[in-house]
């Protein structure tokens, strides 16, 4: 138990508690609170007085109360043994707390984020008189079955070598296993936990231009509206229209080599539900069950609220930590609405000067730093690893033009916008086409075309004006009904139809249709195209539109995504080629 | 400044009486010059008749203290009011010979004769239930309502809201999911907590009566707060209720069905003491904690391991003006796990129950439908029924400016589905107790006045062994 003082309590409001009589407080210190020894943060200091945030139900503190200090800012415990956890916003692992109080969480508890009495498997990669300085690795662990974890130097500590190493062998994460010797300071000893104050970035070298997507295995936004590795993007959406699922679905098939999903503020059966079924989804690029990559955070909607606040940095630091051995990390915040309301609520307590609804004025500068720490980036290591971050937002009754979402907008490059209507109708992803964007076309055109015969760009397009034409087209059949449009206008509404129903729609719950990996997606889009290009010149060649729907062929299209596995994706050029054929014949019969 | 007070026995402070209060606004009484109080801490408060009213700590300092008064605070003065500061939370001692008994939002009788102490007094505030303690409900309730089974299911352990609005028939929707509703195969200890806020009297009788015709009133516990008690003992009902669900349900090991109305009377209290105490509002004059506040509530539900009891919620809220992106309804979506939406111009046509199935959703049904659990064809059916209807509501649109001579031969025939879909699979009689296998052949029926290439959500199998080709 700490036993500085460095307060009393002043005044309980909410989760907001000032503190009288400060003598050393610092600012962002971490501190406990009365005999319940709640766990609190500093968040501002004037004239003797301070004002905490607790991390914890305040129920019961009282005027007079002592307030301890831990001379600490709220830090992050890095090291083997995070993979697989899940944590509240503050990194309390979940299950300890249930071990601790059951199946309610009660309140004073204190659990290191990982286990130190665990032995863990250290092989060294350096040697004595190896020149490090921080950031350096200087063994691995075997973490999970999948993940091999880099023991590394602290990114604070100077150039230096290492005067002794430990033999490969079995450690826990307190054991010495290095010494760094320094020109002009102390020897460092290193040892395989750290800790990291959660609201600062870690350094890194530099950053790098982006060059590949983030592949998520979903087709809309993939094909349609790709996000780079270290990218940012927004997923906004009312509540029901898709966003957990579309999280979940990324956080199970996506490229990335760990996952850390944040649920902040969120459901608790959700949280249920990642636990349950993550750990029997086999991740398809490993072979192996997909906890082994994955961190779950859990600060659910009746957990309380400055913990949702800490958890979204919580998450990131941990992302960023598995970035410097280089890795790629995608992280899911789900939702970051509920934590910038959480920033309203303390505000609000705290008396502050609202800005729009009841923000406060720091909000977009909260935002910006928080997507600024996603990234491609060089390492302290010399390695490429990087962050990307998905943040769903929620906005109240659907509409976009709230603060959230537009400093969210401000600062993502990337907009998947969800539809309430596409949604009603069960047309999942809701993603809608017209309104969602991707401002990374440029960075993954390259790699896209490398895998599509150079097609993935121009077809792209092709598809996007298609759906325009559509847009406008369903104008037009409004007010007159689709009865009056030409055919080959109507072809335009029967392709878009195709093509939405066929490709742009996906199950979540299929197990063929869940996700598709690259070469399903182009080839899908191909044989849509095909549809495009000869059924038109057909239609041009006299052939009535309703031969061509009506053609068998073209409804083993529209079933392709639960007809033809991933492992199958060759059968999709014979179902091109057969389609290309039956159009043929069709229209050579009109030729005649 | 750091006093000695926890030595000092806490029965010794509680039985210390304040006199005097310093400010008395709405609800909330202000007392200055007390020893230090614990944030939540329940006072008791002495009127000046020498009644004894409950109240709840929400701000405390060195100066001075903020209380809100459940029972209102009608009759107190400055000079003559009294105060003891119990030095815990505001608590319910459960038992489960409360069920059966009229109680009011406290927790007290309301029948005059006494509530029998129960073996545990328990924080009404309730504590976060663990992600890692909880079991993923997926057990399939049977409603026997059609357009619920079929297209919202709902699942044991579910909340599931009723988004009505004014004079709609969601009361005698929740009565008659209450007397209908069965597990299958399932376990038959259940019980019904009824939480009413702010209704007015007839509608508390409304449901007395229907839980006494089906013979269930012995397993019901009812809170009341009604519209003529004291509009604070709102805030606090739904937390005595679920109080006594938590203890029914993760104690006890029963199925416990929370009905809890009118939230929007709930939240309206909130925003009226949020507005006394001068806070900084969000939309509509709502706290920015409104989200929070509802989550404490909604969350209270579901299933945990080690007991086999669960909290099935089902709470009602009336839309202000029709509107489902009023902050009430708009945070309860974002909350609960999935809604039923009621529907103005389905109930002007006299459609019971008035379902819009469009903005419906059950976020819990896919765990819970389908072979083995309802049929195998319920996944499907059910996503095509809503990719059909909401085609429907384009054409009527359509229709509506072209005429319906206009409209090509396949959108004719998806107006008669609509009309029969709406007159036969939505709407069915107030005791019409439909099993599951019924409302699916019932949708089935409806999808045959369509053509078998339209059913592009439905696979081939599942077409050839149902569809069949309606006759006009
Ligand atoms: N890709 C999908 N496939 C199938 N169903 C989906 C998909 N996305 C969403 N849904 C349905 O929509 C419901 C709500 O989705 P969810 O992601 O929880 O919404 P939100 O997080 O935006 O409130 C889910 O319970 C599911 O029934
Ligand atoms: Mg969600």
């Amino acid at each position: 138990m700490p036993t500085r003082i460095i307060g009393h309590v002043k005044r309980v409001n909410g989760p907001v508690i000032t503190v009288c009589d400060i003598t050393d407080a610092e600012m962002l210190e971490l501190v406990r609170i009365g005999e319940q020894q709640l766990i609190g943060e500093v968040v501002k200091l004037f004239d003797g007085e301070a004002t905490i945030q607790v991390y914890e139900d305040a129920t019961g503190v009282k005027p007079g109360d002592n307030v301890y200090g831990s001379a600490m800012p709220l830090c992050v415990e890095l090291g083997p043994g995070i993979i697989g956890s899940i944590y509240d916003g503050i990194q309390r692992p979940l299950e300890k707390l249930e071990e601790a109080s059951g199946t309610f969480i009660a309140r004073g508890l204190t659990f290191d984020g990982i286990d130190h009495k665990k032995l863990w498997h250290f092989v060294p990669s350096v040697k004595l008189g190896d020149s490090v300085s921080g950031g350096s690795v200087i063994a691995e662990v075997q973490e999970s079955e999948t993940i091999v974890h880099k023991i590394l130097i602290e990114p604070t500590v100077g150039d230096g070598v290492i005067t002794k190493i430990a033999d490969e062998g079995d450690y826990n994460v307190d054991e010495i296993v290095a010494t760094v010797s320094q020109e002009k300071s102390k020897d460092i000893n290193v040892s395989m936990v750290q800790k990291w104050p959660i609201r600062n970035p870690r350094p890194v070298k530099k950053r790098l231009p982006f060059h590949a997507p983030l592949v998520t295995g979903l087709r809309v936004i993939d094909t349609l509206f790709p996000i780079a590795k270290g990218g940012t993007v927004a997923i906004p959406g009312g509540f029901g229209t898709g966003k957990t699922m579309t999280q979940h679905a990324i956080a199970q098939w996506c490229d990335a080599d760990i996952i850390v999903y944040i649920g902040c503020g969120e459901r608790g059966n959700e949280m249920t539900d990642v636990l349950r079924e993550f750990p029997q989804l086999v991740d398809p690029k490993t072979g192996k069950s997909l906890m082994e990559r994955t961190i779950l955070i859990a600060n659910t909607s009746n957990m309380p609220v400055s913990a949702r606040e800490a958890s979204i940095y919580t998450g990131i630091t941990i992302a960023e930590y598995y970035r410097d051995m280089g890795y790629a990390v995608a992280i899911m915040a789900d939702s970051t609405s509920r934590w910038a309301e959480a920033l309203r609520e303390l505000s609000g307590r705290m008396e502050e000067m609202p800005a729009e609804e009841g923000f406060p004025a720091y909000l977009a500068t909260r935002i910006a730093e928080f997507y600024e720490r996603a990234g491609l980036m060089e390492t302290l290591c010399d390695k490429e690893g990087s962050v990307s971050v998905i943040g769903a937002v929620s906005p109240p009754g659907g509409d976009f033009s709230e603060p959230v979402t537009m400093h969210t907008k401000r600062f993502v490059r990337c907009f998947w916008g969800l539809d309430r209507s596409l949604a009603s109708a069960r047309h999942y992803p809701a993603i809608s086409w017209t309104e969602s964007y991707s401002e990374y076309l440029q960075d993954v055109k390259s790699w896209w075309n490398e895998r599509s015969d150079d097609k993935w760009q121009s077809n792209r397009k092709e598809i996007m004006e298609l759906l325009q034409k559509e847009e406008r087209l369903q104008q037009i059949v409004k007010l007159v009904g689709a009865d009056a449009l030409p055919d080959s206008q109507n072809f335009i509404l029967e392709v878009c139809s195709l093509f939405k129903n066929a490709f742009l729609q996906q199950n979540a719950f299929d197990k063929i249709d869940r996700y598709s990996i690259v070469e399903k997606q182009t080839k899908m889009l191909s044989c849509i195209l095909t549809y495009w290009h000869k059924g038109l010149e057909a239609i041009e060649k006299g052939v009535p539109l309703v031969k061509l729907r009506r053609l068998r062929v073209v409804q083993d299209v529209a079933k392709i995504k639960f007809s033809i596995s991933n492992d199958d994706v060759q059968e999709i050029d014979k179902l091109e080629l057969k389609l290309e054929r039956s159009i043929e014949k069709l229209g050579g019969i009109y030729e005649d | 400044m750091k006093t000695n007070d926890e030595k000092i026995d806490r029965r010794l402070l509680a039985g210390r009486e304040y006199r005097g209060s310093s400010r008395i606004d709405g609800p909330l009484v202000y007392m200055r010059n007390t020893h230090p109080i614990g944030y939540g801490e329940l006072v008791e408060i002495v009127a000046p008749d020498g009644s004894r009213r409950s109240g709840q700590v929400l701000d405390t300092s060195d100066e001075v203290v903020c209380v809100q008064v459940f029972e209102g605070t009608t009759g107190l003065t400055l000079p003559k009011t009294g105060m003891h500061f119990l030095g815990h939370p505001l608590t319910l001692s459960v038992s489960e010979s409360m069920l059966g008994r009229v109680m009011n939002g406290l927790g007290k009788s309301r029948d005059g004769s006494p509530i029998a102490q129960g073996q545990f007094d328990r924080d009404v505030n309730g504590s976060p239930i663990n992600p890692t303690a909880r079991i993923y409900p997926r057990d399939f309730i049977q409603t026997g309502i059609s357009v619920i089974d079929g297209m919202t299911t709902l699942i044991q352990g579910q909340k599931l809201p009723i988004f009505s609005g004014n004079g709609m028939s969601h009361n005698q929707l929740a009565a008659q999911i209450a007397k209908q509703a069965k597990v299958r195969g399932g376990d038959s200890d259940f019980a019904i907590v009824f939480a009413a806020m702010g209704v007015k009297y007839d509608v508390a009788r409304f449901f007395i009566d229907s839980f006494e015709e089906s013979g269930v009133i012995d397993n019901v516990a009812l809170f009341l707060s009604l519209a003529d008690d004291p509009s604070i003992e709102r805030t606090i009902t739904p937390r005595t209720a679920l109080t006594l669900a938590e203890y029914l349900a993760f104690d006890l090991g029963k199925q416990v069905l929370v009905i809890m109305t009118d939230m929007t009377n709930y939240c309206e209290s909130l925003r009226e003491i949020s507005t006394l105490r001068g806070e900084i509002p969000s939309r509509k004059g709502y706290p920015g904690y409104l989200y929070s506040n509802l989550a404490e509530l909604y969350e209270r539900s579901g299933k945990v391991r080690g007991s086999k009891g669960s909290i099935t919620q089902l709470p009602i809220l009336s839309m202000p003006n029709d509107d489902i992106s009023h902050p009430i309804p708009d945070l309860t979506g974002y909350i609960t796990e999935g809604q039923i939406v009621f529907d103005r111009g389905l109930h002007s046509r006299d459609l019971y129950p008035p379902i819009n199935p469009l903005p419906s959703l059950s976020r819990l049904m896919k765990d819970g439908i389908g072979e083995g659990m309802t049929r195998e064809d319920h996944p499907h059916l059910s996503n095509q029924l809503f990719a059909s209807y909401s085609h429907v509501q384009d054409v009527r649109n359509l229709a509506s400016v072209i005429g319906e001579e206009e409209l090509t031969s396949i959108d004719k025939q998806y107006l008669k589905f609509g009309q029969f879909f709406e007159n036969n699979f939505i709407s069915q009689d107030f005791d019409e107790d439909r099993s599951i296998e019924d409302t699916l052949n019932i949708a089935w029926q409806a999808l045959g006045y369509l053509p078998s290439e339209e059913l592009q959500r439905l696979s081939e199998d599942e077409i050839d062994e149902y569809w069949q080709e309606m006759e006009d």
